[in-house]
């Protein structure tokens, strides 16, 4: 079945060969960061967490949000998810390996990292995180294939499939609360130590996720004229627009609560991203832009233009980055700044950062492609 | 058939080809020679021990001595301070001339020397 | 010699196997045995005798050398051990304005808490750091694996992380003691390797002033318990409820 990836057109194989270059790009930078260690990124004794965790608590986002199609398929039967159920759970499996990968850059001795085996230790919620996720990353491997074989057979799928499916789905849940709950148990870190932090992680999850989704559809029924269901679409809009709405209220009700408690060590992380101090004001464009953005997005996804394609594409391009900022910059970095000790760091994530970040998009990239090349020369094939 | 069995040959000479050049060089009997202190009789335990599993007791050294506190260590030969640099290197004061020699002949590459000193 | 110093592994490694089992139940039994002889080391920083050397690095300089701590000049790459920080960072939430001026060139002196109930022991998810039968706060750098939780859980900014190869930054290394390698993460530990062996740590001895105290809260008769029993003393942030053991008298 795998072999159909492997017949494509001189535009595929560029694509391919492009999306290698970049991961051999990455590779490489990825090396000379083992050589000299992470000294070489923007990371530092004060901000010592950046783009590598953020980009892996959004991806765990990404995958946890497959739930949002994967559960009205088989829960309610909802037939019309069927292409997108194979297309989440492949997006689902392709974003947890880009998460664990993220995880392992940002290691500083990842030769060691089994010691999280070795030793295992429950009161860690790190190593909660790689037992979800492995099991994950193992499940949806396991429930994409053969429910992908059974359709190419034209069979039903294995009886015991439909019993992984309902693990599945509190798990998928389970993957992005374990995230939140690495931030938000920290009392050393007040603003992410908020109850609100692993449902705003969901909802804003089940925004970016499935908009990802919608995206690699257009662009499926662009390129390669493999059609998907319309009303599927249309229902995972509405989806789409239901989480923004949710994560708008949430971050709102984080904002009020921030600012009218008025706790000065609460409140300076928030006042630092929106408004900065004199001096270091380098991330109030990513702030004020994630915050309106998910908002115009939200307008946009509200005013139905569901007969108008671009606008979707244009919405759910500014859903994916506007939370891609809100989880990854926002989130992270703010936490950092200011520090324990009242001071204002900068950070910012230098070309070898950039290029290892770039790197693992590209091999999910990879990933991705063979995955859904496979499903849709299958199913034009029909 | 016949292709397959070209590139089995082709992979069998590859894979040989180190064990070749050492048979050509006259390297097989090769067998590194470490310097031995010479006025001290035994290590911590007797030869035969250290020989095969000085890694080991190392690896129990620094359990003991960085995890439970344990500084000492009693043998059949006495009492000895749990220390890589003072106790092992006390005797074995040239590392190219003992450790090295072993390790490199068998392509080990411990860690040990990244943080724990070589005294003078 | 105490018994409980011994690690009786003799014979069996002859047999060929060094027996795990016996080397743990050993410790673990002769660990229990002197359960009631448990220490808490802590130390007390007077304000007072602190400031009367003014630009004094007496402790900082002392403790850096003997432990191999690296000088960085770039500020993120910085590691630190003992460092010291203006009153108005370190005690920013009971600061008020007249403090401000009052206290503005007060430096107060920072390291490691050795907190009792150490929110970066728990996180770490390879039980590289923990805390020993004494209270110190321990790292196993050959278990780190340089995940960096521990500096995000700790909230006194008392970890560093190896950013780069901190060898060529140490001015002269001290050959009794180890260096740290990139990729872990390290930090004061109480002068554990000299308290083993009856001595006071680095910084306690290096101080002019005497301004460091340091014991054992358990034993009543200590200096420390005497002292903190007779003064006013603070800790860092107590309202997180990690019981700091570095307490900073007035």
């Amino acid at each position: 079945m795998i072999e159909r990836a492997f017949r494509g057109t001189i535009g595929y194989w560029l694509w391919l060969c492009f999306l290698s270059a970049l991961a051999l790009a990455g590779f490489i930078s990825y090396l000379r960061q083992l050589d000299m260690g992470l000294g070489i990124t923007g990371m530092g004794r004060d901000v010592s967490w950046g783009i590598y965790i953020a980009n892996f608590t959004f991806f765990v986002g990404i995958a946890a949000s497959s739930v949002v199609v994967i559960l009205p398929y088989y829960l309610h039967d909802y037939k019309k998810f069927g292409n997108l159920t194979i297309l989440g759970e492949f997006l689902a499996v392709t974003s947890v390996i880009v998460a664990i990968l993220f995880i392992l850059v940002d290691l500083g001795m990842p030769s060691r990292v089994l010691n999280v085996l070795i030793y295992p230790s429950p009161s860690s919620l790190l190593f909660w995180d790689m037992v979800v996720l492995t099991g994950y990353l193992i499940l949806n491997i396991i429930i994409g294939w053969w429910s992908f074989d059974a359709r190419v057979k034209e069979i039903e799928p294995p009886v015991w499939i439909k019993p992984l499916v309902y693990i599945s789905i509190p798990w998928a849940i389970s993957i992005h609360t374990v995230t939140a709950f690495i931030y938000s148990g920290l009392s050393a870190k007040p603003f992410w130590q908020t109850a609100l932090l692993a449902p705003r992680f969901l909802a804003s999850a089940f925004a970016s996720g499935p908009s990802v989704l919608i995206i690699l559809c257009f662009i499926l029924r662009r390129w390669l004229g493999f059609n998907m269901e319309k009303d599927g679409i249309k229902k995972i809009i509405v989806i789409v627009t239901y989480a923004l709405a949710i994560h708008i209220f949430f971050m709102l009700a984080e904002i009020y609560t921030l600012l009218y408690s008025d706790l000065p060590s609460h409140r300076s992380h928030l006042e630092f991203l929106f408004s900065g101090v004199p001096g270091n004001r380098f991330l109030i464009p990513w702030t004020w832009g994630s915050t309106v953005g998910s908002i115009i997005a939200f307008i946009l996804f509200l005013m139905s233009c569901q007969k108008r394609d671009n606008l979707i594409i244009f919405a759910s391009l500014i859903t994916v980055f506007s939370i891609w900022l809100e989880k990854g910059f926002c989130l992270v970095i703010g936490g950092f700044i200011p520090t324990p000790f009242e001071e204002y760091p900068k950070y910012v994530p230098t070309i070898f950062e950039v290029l290892i970040t770039l790197g693992i998009y590209a091999t999910g990239g990879i990933i991705l492609t063979i995955l859904y090349k496979t499903v849709v020369s299958f199913r034009q094939s029909k | 058939m016949k292709k397959i069995i070209l590139g089995l040959i082709l992979f069998l000479m590859i894979a040989f080809l180190p064990l070749g050049y050492n048979v050509y060089t006259g390297k097989t009997a090769y067998i590194p020679v470490i310097k031995i202190p010479e006025d001290k009789r035994e290590c911590v335990e007797n030869v035969f021990i250290m020989r095969k599993r000085h890694n080991i007791i190392l690896e129990k050294w620094r359990e003991a001595s960085v995890r439970q506190g344990i500084k000492k260590y009693v043998s059949l030969n006495g009492t000895y301070k749990i220390s890589l640099s003072g106790t092992c290197l006390g005797c074995h004061s040239d590392k190219t001339q003992f450790c090295d020699r072993c390790h490199d002949y068998a392509g080990i590459k411990p860690r040990c020397w990244d943080c724990h000193n070589i005294p003078d | 010699m105490n018994r409980r110093d011994f690690l009786k592994i003799t014979g069996i490694l002859a047999i060929g196997a060094v027996s795990h089992q016996t080397a743990m139940i050993l410790s673990s039994s002769e660990v229990k045995a002197d359960q009631n002889k448990k220490k808490r080391w802590a130390m007390a920083i007077s304000f007072s005798a602190c400031v009367k050397r003014e630009g004094c690095r007496d402790c900082i300089d002392a403790c850096h050398i003997i432990h191999n701590v690296p000088e960085f000049t770039d500020n993120k790459d910085k590691i630190r051990w003992i460092w010291s920080s203006p009153y108005e960072s370190v005690f920013g939430e009971q600061a008020n304005t007249f403090t401000k001026v009052m206290l503005k060139n007060l430096s107060v002196l920072c390291m490691c808490n050795h907190c009792e109930n150490p929110p970066c022991v728990k996180v770490c998810p390879t039980k590289a750091t923990w805390k020993n039968k004494d209270g110190i706060i321990m790292i196993d750098y050959h278990r780190c694996i340089g995940c960096r939780y521990c500096m995000a859980a700790c909230p006194y900014g008392a970890r560093s992380f190896n950013w780069k190869d901190p060898k060529p930054f140490i001015k002269e290394i001290n050959r009794d003691f180890p260096a740290r390698t990139k990729g872990v993460v390290e930090k004061c530990n109480f002068c554990e390797e000299r308290i083993s062996q009856g001595l006071l740590p680095a910084c306690v001895e290096a101080c002019p002033e005497k301004a460091l105290t340091f014991g054992d809260l358990n034993d009543p008769g200590s200096d420390i318990s005497r002292l903190l029993k007779t003064r006013f003393s603070i800790q860092r942030k107590p309202h997180l409820g990690t019981d700091p053991k570095v307490f900073y008298l007035f």
